[in-house]
């Protein structure tokens, strides 16, 4: 067909990306809020490289392959080495690649936040998470009672705490101890608690088992959990959070578990991150969170699915 | 043999050793969870809807499916015979898996047979058929009730309302979709 001629395919896909306007340009205002509120804290923003030799070894998190390496999926091991360089706030607003994982609130290409901060812990990054929330929609002069697909999202402070145990005891059909038990885990906390958690209020769900936290500090005061949390808003994973573990040998001996299980899965096994490990000791007490700006973006524009907050889904390229 | 990322709408796959399609399929992924594939799978022998939830590390084995073209020879006892177009072999189908295209149902009409393993599950009917009207009562002109409509049964036995100038003895052609009167047959 000639250039400038009716092709009605082109078209549509014109219409499309012209309906995400309102949603782009929100996102844009959301991404600027964010910088501003980080910068007033004297965060320093960072940028680190998507293309990297060794992807934290997680077994569930699969990484695109590129370039002799791997697209990052996440910007964490690169920013702790940061951290023990001594940068003790620093954020990051980047592209994350994950093999595979394509849904209606998943993207194998998508937008994270990721900022990491010395002195504290998951606790104190649980209230500053809340103040970040609450600080951009100020600035985005939106209202802190949202509407969210038919019901009342109500953003302010202080959102809901509980730990995964309460959550299970709450709203599944099994404790967790028989989830754990029989790998039913992941599919109880997508099925029946997700749905259920995060209106109006949104809440953190904290102290998840220590086999499901690989990077995370183990809890002093709660046995068997970790310094992890996962944030939740009208049903939708937003954030993970946990208090770094800076023990070197720990942290290697994890790893090791971890490359072993995808190995065992046939998965690819990827190269020990040697750097990280070496620079773990010099890394000071400290949390981090990685925060899923496109789901935000969702959240505040009351969109369903994911598509419509991204100029392009892969489908569309 | 697929897996779990290999999973759409559309897949067929083999599950306790019956072909089941997959008709609607979503993907989660909780926290470093692992992933989730949530099917709705249809039962093609059956037509019995099944829910499962996959996992990354679930494989499958994809249904031995053919299609063939078949000519309708006839009827008997509840039972439906066909005739490969190539091989000249004959096969049957069960009433319940003939469903409403028995509706449609005259001698010589080629369709498209689903085999599962080599055995007959089902059929597809072309969109459309022409059919002898056998059956039509005059139109009672004024019968607001009725409409611009009037009944009329088809040489398969099914009935269908048509416009009123259709009469005995005229072929109408019949969209097999929808169970609609298209035009008559000139």
């Amino acid at each position: 067909m000639s250039p400038g001629s009716n092709d009605p395919s082109s078209l549509r896909e014109r219409e499309t990306l012209a309906a995400r306007k309102p949603n782009l340009r929100l996102r844009a205002g959301l991404l600027q809020a964010i910088r501003h509120f980080f910068t007033k804290r004297d965060y320093l923003e960072v940028e680190t490289p998507y293309l990297i030799p060794a992807p934290a070894p997680e077994l569930h998190i699969d990484a695109i392959p590129a370039g002799g390496g791997f697209l990052h999926t996440s910007p964490e091991l690169c920013m702790k080495r940061l951290l023990a360089a001594g940068y003790p706030k620093i954020f990051q607003i980047c592209k994350c690649f994950r093999q595979g994982e394509r849904g209606s609130r998943h993207l194998p290409e998508f937008t994270l936040l990721e900022w990491y901060r010395e002195e504290t812990d998951y606790l104190g990054l649980m209230d500053e998470c809340e103040e970040m929330v609450v600080f951009v929609l100020e600035e985005l002069g939106l209202p802190p009672r949202l509407e969210f697909q038919g019901r009342t999202l109500d953003l302010q402070r202080p959102w809901k705490r509980f730990t995964v145990q309460q959550s299970f005891e709450r709203y599944a059909s099994t404790s967790l101890e028989r989830a754990m038990e029989s790998g039913r885990f992941d599919e109880i906390l997508a099925f029946e608690i997700e749905p259920s958690i995060g209106f109006p209020k949104p809440v953190f769900l904290y102290h998840y088992p220590s086999a499901l936290a690989a990077l995370a500090r183990l809890s002093k005061d709660a046995p068997g959990c970790a310094e992890r949390v996962e944030l939740y808003a009208a049903g939708v994973e937003l954030a993970n959070a946990f208090s770094e573990l800076t023990d070197p040998d720990e942290q290697r001996a994890r790893f090791e578990k971890e490359l072993a299980k995808r190995e065992e899965q046939g998965k690819t096994v990827y190269p020990m991150p040697g750097k990280f490990l070496r620079a773990l000791p010099f890394m000071p007490e400290s949390a981090g969170i990685a925060f899923g700006v496109d789901r935000l973006v969702m959240l505040l524009s009351n969109q369903k699915e994911i598509d419509p907050v991204v100029s392009f889904t892969p489908e569309e390229l | 043999m697929y897996n779990a990322s290999n999973l759409r709408k559309g897949l067929k796959i083999l599950i306790d050793k019956e072909p089941y399609v997959v008709v609607d399929f979503q993907f989660t992924k909780p926290g470093k969870g692992q992933a989730l594939y949530r099917c709705k799978l249809r039962n093609m022998i059956n037509g019995i809807m099944l829910d499962r939830t996959y996992r990354s590390v679930d494989t499958f084995e994809p249904a031995n499916l053919e299609q063939r073209k078949m000519q309708y020879l006839y009827s008997q006892e509840n039972h439906f015979h066909f005739m490969d177009l190539q091989s000249y072999d004959q096969s049957a189908l069960s009433a319940e898996q003939v469903g409403d295209a028995k509706n449609y149902l005259i001698d010589n009409l080629e369709v498209d047979m689903l085999l599962f393993d080599g055995r007959p599950i089902g059929l597809t009917l072309p969109n459309f058929v022409d059919l002898l009207v056998t059956r039509a009562d005059p139109w009672a002109k004024g019968d607001s009730v009725a409409g611009d409509s009037k009944p009329v049964t088809l040489e398969t036995g099914y009935t269908l309302r048509v416009p009123p100038f259709i009469e005995e003895g005229i072929k109408i052609t019949v969209d097999t979709r929808t169970g609609e009167y298209v035009t008559r047959v000139k």
